[in-house]
């Protein structure tokens, strides 16, 4: 019963996206207004029932319902309750619910915080936004349905994918379906726009904070999902380029070049064609992932289960939707104007570059990912593209990217002057390359990756000091405390600050690791010992024992340092009952400076393993980089402005008109 | 036209994953298959003194199925191979790439033994003429001693009835 009022409930969903497409687009072209009133309510009762619909796959998967094929498929009478839960998006079908999930979640969102937009805007945006709805809402329907029945019932589940039975594995989904989805609202915003034909600066405005948001939640994911692969996958990696991976990469790179460009689009009204391409962009590559993760075109670590129906599907909708929002681009594109005139030297041209160099990542990474497709359609063979190319590649892009960081934000709007940025920056500078300098010899071995990894993450910290210090200076004449002077940058300016200081702290992670980071895989019977760097590791031989739903053995390890027990570690090696594939559980250490991490391979003798001992320095500065990037954002969508204009919303709930300008405009724009 | 080159691109890229979609991404054919199989001379994981050569399977169609007792996917194989081995008549040399007699002998006499003869290949020398990177790993050979088929990780039920087993009778009438 329960699975059926779940169908219902999509297929009522489906019939409403219908009505939320054609009704409002239709009152906005014809100033309609009690057509365009219908977006609000009809994607708030999308929401509604797309909840209930996945409540009822919750209530079947916590119920152990064997006669719904995808609980069977993803779930087992063991499973723990949190992994049930985590089971709802473990496969595909489930997968895809959540997506349509969050979907109309940002749809009522939008709905909700839109009382400033013109009202044949909202309209627009929703009807955009309801049009995707529709096409995953039949896409579920049609090809991936959770609640397709299984007669007769199993009489228990095949079990969730041991890999995906992690408390990471259990955020790690919505947290990046939260981003990914989410850029379907600066899509919705930029399609309405042209549609509209009204691409001003408000556009850009309303459209900002709405994009940091999801890029916040990407960050988060991505990041989330760096560190599981890192702790479960068991060789120690924390990126590995795989398909999957890049599918969520791409929107996030991609993302990060709208967040600048729509900076400049609000404060100076440049770029105006460029973002909205981005816009476009940032959704399509969400879009595209989408497709290459579920069509099964590429291999990838994470294969999911492929179905050339369900790819053909996908792509017509890619077909339709990019490419009818780029036919719409190219045909309304000379009507958006060029914006204001800026110099060589200036803010903008920073930000154009940061664009440009972000736009070529993703493109980089598109060509990466797509390559081996690419040549197996040409019958040119079958070949794989992995780490050596994204590294060759990434680097030499993101290196001036990270340079342009440390002078953008320190450049004036329009026109800069070169002589007196290089005063500014000149300490800044020489203090980067001495502490690279100096750091690097430390560490013992000089190495230029490693210096080059530390100048650049010194340079980013120094420039931010220098950019916080030219505006909290005291003033002479001025008596303002210092902390008056800090209190009185916006947020948004300190999230920026934040954002640029977790790149800093990423790169110091990636460098130090890539540099200093020792792997060793030896072959160890009980009480036999391997030295890496300054640590000892006994080990003590493996015992068995047995979990809620697996069985494992379990190596014991003592980690010595000069002579003196430092910890001991438990990596374990997992059999699942029922899918009986084995997994590793590496046991780390963490620590501010370094991990110790052991993971367990193959038996080699009555008592001897094969055991992987990893010293990985500074790893966990990766992970910490990227929530501050994360914090940066948040930071920056609770500034002051958007509190304001919230507020002065409400007060103003009937007017139509645009917003007064930024009211404390501030930020990576200023 | 610079503002219709990203709906050309994307164009161009819709072609791409279209083919794409009707294509095994996994299916990487080896460049043995076609080649006449690397010479081998091993002797068996029972009995050191007994040998057998690639020259003297000449005329048969046998497998050459990849395993070592450390494999853990070779646990999941297994059963398929001796329960296809009982079913069929079909010649299979095991070899046991990178591994230890005892361990070997002990891993056969717990999940059965579906070889005619395995072969043990302790330092992995004939596994790598081979070209094998992954265990468990198959070879069809046919009477001329070519390699006609690769089987890249364990078989499964359907690789085992849909592709094998109407390649062994094609091989067979073969003269």
């Amino acid at each position: 019963m329960i699975p059926e009022i779940g169908n219902l409930a999509l297929v009522l969903c489906l019939i409403l996206s219908m009505v939320q497409i054609v009704v409002p687009i239709a009152g906005a072209q014809t100033g309609n207004r009690a057509w365009m009133a219908m977006a609000r309510p009809a994607a708030r009762a999308q929401f509604a029932l797309v909840v209930l619909a996945f409540a009822c796959l919750v209530i079947s998967m916590l119920g152990s319902d064997f006669s719904v094929k995808y609980v069977a498929e993803t779930s087992s009478r063991l499973l723990p309750v949190q992994y049930k839960i985590a089971a709802v998006w473990g496969g595909h079908e489930g997968s895809i619910l959540l997506w349509l999930l969050m979907l109309t979640f940002w749809m009522t969102a939008v709905s909700v915080f839109s009382r400033h937009l013109p009202e044949a805007m909202l309209a627009r945006i929703l009807g955009v936004m309801g049009f995707i709805s529709f096409g995953f809402l039949l896409f579920i329907l049609l090809t991936s349905n959770p609640f397709e029945r299984l007669i007769p019932a199993a009489l228990d589940g095949q079990d969730l994918n041991p890999l995906l039975q992690d408390p990471g594995m259990v955020a790690h989904p919505p947290m990046l379906y939260m981003g990914y989805v989410g850029f379907s609202v600066a899509f919705a915003f930029a399609i309405a726009a042209l549609l509209g034909g009204d691409l001003d600066a408000a556009w850009a405005r309303w459209s900002r904070p709405w994009t940091t948001v999801a890029w916040t939640f990407l960050t988060v994911g991505i990041c989330l999902g760096s560190a599981w692969a890192y702790y479960t996958l068991g060789w120690g990696g924390w990126w590995f380029w795989d398909p999957v991976e890049n599918a969520s990469f791409m929107p996030w790179l991609m993302g990060t070049a709208l967040m600048h460009s729509l900076a400049v689009t609000e404060k100076r009204g440049g770029f105006k064609v460029w973002t909205v391409l981005l816009a476009i962009f940032a959704f399509s590559l969400s879009l595209l992932g989408t497709f290459l993760v579920r069509s099964g075109v590429l291999t990838s670590v994470h294969a999911f289960a492929s179905d050339p129906r369900r790819g053909v599907f996908i792509l017509i909708f890619l077909v339709v939707v990019i490419g009818g929002s780029l036919g719409l681009f190219a045909w309304r594109a000379p009507k958006v104007g060029l914006g204001g005139r800026f110099g060589m030297v200036s803010r903008e041209s920073m930000l154009l570059g940061n664009n440009v160099l972000f736009a070529a990542a993703a493109g980089s990474v598109l060509l990466g990912t797509l390559y081996p497709l690419f040549l197996d359609a040409l019958g040119l063979g079958k070949i794989s593209v992995g780490p050596p190319y994204f590294d060759t590649v990434f680097v030499p892009l993101m290196a001036p990217a990270l340079f342009l960081m440390g002078v953008g934000p320190i450049s004036r709007w329009k026109e800069a002057s070169l002589p007196d940025l290089r005063i500014r920056l000149q300490w800044a500078a020489a203090i980067s390359v001495v502490m690279a300098v100096v750091l690097t010899f430390i560490k013992g071995s000089f190495s230029f990756a490693v210096a080059f990894g530390l100048l650049l993450a010194c340079w980013i910290v120094t420039s931010a000091a220098v950019n916080l210090w030219g505006r909290i200076r005291p003033v002479p004449g001025v008596s303002t405390s210092l902390f008056s002077r800090l209190g009185g940058q916006s947020r948004s300016y300190y999230g920026m600050l934040a954002a640029h200081l977790g790149v800093a702290v990423f790169v110091v992670g990636v460098t130090m690791v890539k540099g200093y980071e020792i792997e060793k895989d030896v072959q160890m019977d009980i009480g036999d010992t391997v030295a890496i760097g300054p640590y000892t590791f006994r080990f003590n031989g493996v015992s068995e024992g047995a979990g809620p739903n697996y069985q494992y053995q379990r190596g014991n390890v003592d980690v010595l340092r000069d002579g003196a027990l430092v910890r001991n570690m438990g990596p374990e090696k997992r059999t699942y009952l029922v899918q009986r594939n084995p997994m590793t559980n590496a046991a780390i250490d963490s620590g501010f400076l370094r991990d110790l991490y052991v993971s367990l391979g193959e038996p080699v003798g009555p008592t001897s393993w094969t055991v992987r001992v990893y010293f990985k320095p500074f790893v966990d500065w990766i992970w910490f980089g990227c929530l501050m990037m994360a914090f940066g954002g948040v930071l920056a969508i609770s500034d002051k402005r958007y509190r304001i204009e919230k507020r002065k919303a409400r007060a103003a709930a009937a007017a139509s008109a645009a917003m007064p300008a930024g009211v404390a405009g501030a930020g990576v724009a200023e | 036209m610079s503002r219709f080159w990203p709906l050309a691109v994307f164009v161009a890229l819709v072609g791409f994953l279209y083919v794409g979609l009707y294509r095994d991404p996994r299916e990487v054919p080896s460049p043995l298959i076609g080649k006449p199989a690397p010479q081998f001379q091993l002797p068996t994981v029972d009995n050191p003194a007994k040998t057998v050569t690639r020259d003297a399977m000449l005329g048969h169609v046998y497998l050459v199925n990849v395993w070592a007792s450390w494999c853990v996917s070779c646990r999941e194989e297994h059963p398929l191979l001796v329960e296809f081995a009982r079913q069929h008549p079909v010649e299979i040399l095991g070899l046991d790439y990178k591994d230890t007699r005892p361990e070997a002998m002990a891993w056969l006499g717990q999940f059965g033994n579906p070889y005619q003869s395995a072969l043990f290949d302790a330092d992995g020398r004939v596994g790598i003429d081979f070209g094998v990177y992954g265990v468990p790993e198959t070879f069809v050979v046919d009477k001329k001693g070519v390699i006609r088929y690769k089987q890249i990780g364990p078989f499964t039920p359907e690789a085992l009835n849909n592709k094998l087993l109407p390649l062994l009778q094609t091989l067979n009438s073969e003269t």
